[in-house]
């Protein structure tokens, strides 16, 4: 399995927090969609034998939680939250704004590569609906106006990379 | 009658300017005072603390948090563990997120007078995996409280010696029910476990027995460790001790988190006075008071009964805007104060699209083992998403109710009755709006009104 030194390392680490080793599994699986962007086949028998587990345990859960994926998505990733709170605040306005701005769908890679939009559930922040989170980060209030400022952001950093 | 004043307890430092989430912070305020203070006193009497005090959990169910702790088998001579429940996924609720942002070492302090109290050697606080800063957070400030000797071997010289760590779910709502937690943590699909005999204080985590508590109940631990039970049980209202904290969104002028002495503030003093009433031009509606799955209120029903107040029984009659928000109070008529989550639906929603809303998320959120919850909450999102994207007939309302009656008391967890509620009750107080909806949907929407599905 080609992961970096640290995620090796931190692998290993987390492994000592339990007294089951297979307790570890989530933990594991995050660690490695953090480093390599998805969870692949070679992943799920990778975790099984390193934690003495029969890679249907692994596979089982990958399938069971959301937020594992087995592919790649776009380099970043805009969470919409959809549920009431949010809806009644216009969240699904925010979500179309998204989809809109890099002329994709809801769970699909834009054409460009930049983005994967989602619609996801509750993310408890229901005080300052409509809340997205884009990677690790929580923006509130995210109105259309705001979407569109958030979205020509994400392009801004990506024409400066390129 | 204005509403009372605040009462920040848990949330005293939450939002306070220059207040930040690291150590000296903390200790700069007095922390870690109550922890070197109860670690001094016997375990036992830390728990006669908590049973004295009347707390009762803020994860949703409102158990008694003493009697939990009785609960626990000490006699098996197998580790005893607790878990830090920081899932908060309940829809509305968003509490224990800004206590772990802002606040961890509240947690951690309060997580470790609980060890002690319960003789753990070991506790997981299991975070939701859409929390990526938050377990950063947590993570950084135990490290913090390890350094200082708060939490590890041998805590302050005492010889008692305590670990904490963070586990992450990965967006799983299930997770946030105890035995589901429970089965996540062991690294596994969240599947509910049976009770019995899975009771967590007997057959737990790795079956050993578990104590689950929820983020603002070790805190509220934390704070009945420091002023006493006694002290404790005299905020709030007698069975409804302490404060509450209301995280109210919706429809209201300055949506938020209040903490308020329990059952000291109505309904309407919430909504109107401290939220600032609904937005310009508009009136209520309905409001969920305890998280989604909490059996709405409409706006103008009204409830009637007898009470306890004190030693006699007197009579309410209550408007939704009267109603005291407590536990007791709540649960009188018909719903409940679960999580604190309060979410608010002015006149321009219609009840239909609010429930198809929900319904989607219940449905996306079954773990799928009890048919009644897998195949009801499929299909009371399939009707009610046919309704709103297709055609509506006039039976349909009927034809939801039947299916939701069939759910609870039929599941192994209570996610059961949290997806039946919602449509339960929708129906019984919007019936009209179930049975027009084919004609009210010819209609233009207001204009303010949102897509909700
Ligand atoms: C479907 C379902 C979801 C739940 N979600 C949460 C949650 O997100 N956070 C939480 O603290 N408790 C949640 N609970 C309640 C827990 O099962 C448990 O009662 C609680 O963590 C106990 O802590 P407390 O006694 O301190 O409230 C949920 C329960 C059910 C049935
Ligand atoms: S009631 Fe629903 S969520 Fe609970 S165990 Fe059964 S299928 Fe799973
Ligand atoms: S409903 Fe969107 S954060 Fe809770």
């Amino acid at each position: 399995m080609n992961l970096k030194p640290e995620t090796f390392q931190r692998i290993d680490e987390v492994i000592t927090h339990y007294p089951v080793k297979r307790s570890a599994t989530l933990p594991l699986l995050h660690l490695i969609q953090e480093d390599v962007g998805h969870i692949s086949e070679e992943a799920i028998t990778w975790i099984a034998q390193k934690l003495e587990l029969q890679p249907i345990n692994v596979l089982e859960v990958v399938t069971f939680y959301p937020m594992f994926r087995r592919a790649p998505i776009g380099r970043r990733h805009i969470k919409v939250c959809r549920t009431l709170s949010c809806a009644l605040s216009g969240g699904y306005k925010t979500c179309d704004t998204f989809e809109k701005e890099f002329c994709t769908h809801r769970g699909e890679i834009s054409p460009d590569g930049e983005v994967t939009v989602e619609f996801v559930e509750c993310l408890a922040s229901c005080g300052t609906a409509p809340v997205v989170m884009i990677d690790e980060i929580l923006h509130e209030k995210v109105d259309v106006t705001k979407a569109k400022q958030l979205s020509a952001q994400i392009k801004a950093e990506a024409a400066a990379r390129k | 009658m204005p509403a009372p004043e605040q009462r920040r307890i848990i949330f005293q430092h939450i939002d306070e300017p220059g207040y930040t989430n690291d150590i000296d912070c903390y200790l700069r305020n007095g922390g870690y005072e109550v922890l070197k203070k109860s670690v001094g006193r016997k375990p036992e009497e830390l728990i006669d603390e908590v049973k004295k005090s009347g707390l009762r959990g803020r994860g949703g169910a409102g158990f008694p948090c003493g009697v939990k702790w009785g609960l626990v088998d000490r006699k098996s001579g197998k580790p005893i563990y607790l878990i830090v429940n920081a899932d908060e996924s309940e829809p509305g609720t968003f509490k224990d997120r800004y206590i772990m942002h802002q606040d961890p070492h509240q947690l951690i302090e309060g997580t470790i007078i609980s060890c002690f109290a319960n003789n753990v050697k070991q506790a997981y606080i299991y975070i939701r995996g859409e929390m990526p800063e938050g377990a950063r957070i947590l993570e950084k400030a135990i490290a913090e409280a390890r350094a200082k000797n708060f939490v590890g071997p041998n805590i302050l010289g005492t010889g008692y010696s305590c670990e904490i760590y963070v586990h992450r779910g990965a967006g799983a709502y299930i997770c946030g029910e105890e035995t589901g937690l429970i089965e996540s943590l062991e690294g596994k699909r969240a599947n509910p476990r049976i009770k019995p005999p899975y009771f967590p204080a007997v057959l737990g985590l790795y079956q050993c027995p578990t104590i689950v508590n929820n983020v603002e109940t070790l805190c509220q631990v934390k704070y009945i460790a420091d002023v006493g039970g006694d002290a404790y049980a005299k905020i709030g209202t007698p069975n409804n001790t302490g404060t509450r904290i209301f995280c109210v969104s919706g429809h209201v002028q300055r949506p938020g988190y209040y903490e308020f002495p329990a059952g000291t503030i109505t309904m309407g003093q919430l909504l109107n006075d401290v939220c600032g009433g609904p937005l310009p031009g508009r009136t209520f509606k309905a409001v969920i008071p305890g998280g989604s799955s909490a059996k709405i209120l409409r706006f103008g029903e009204r409830f009637k009964g007898k009470r306890k107040v004190g030693a006699e029984m007197v009579d309410y009659d209550w408007g939704v805007e009267d109603v005291p928000m407590d536990f007791d109070s709540l649960g009188m008529i018909g719903t409940m104060g679960g999580s604190g989550g309060v979410i608010v639906m002015d006149d321009t929603v219609n009840m239909v699209e609010a429930l198809a809303n929900i319904n989607a998320f219940y449905s996306h959120e079954s773990c799928g083992q009890c048919t009644p919850c897998r195949e009801g909450s499929l299909w009371m999102k399939k009707i009610s998403s046919r309704m709103v994207h297709g055609d509506a007939r006039p039976q349909d309302g009927a034809l939801l109710k039947s299916v939701a009656d069939q759910i609870p008391g039929r599941t192994i967890c209570a996610f059961g009755e949290a997806c039946s509620w919602p449509t339960q009750s929708f129906i019984a107080k919007f019936t009209d709006e179930f049975n027009n909806y084919h004609e009210a949907k010819k209609q233009p929407k207001p204009a303010a009104a949102n897509v909700l599905v």
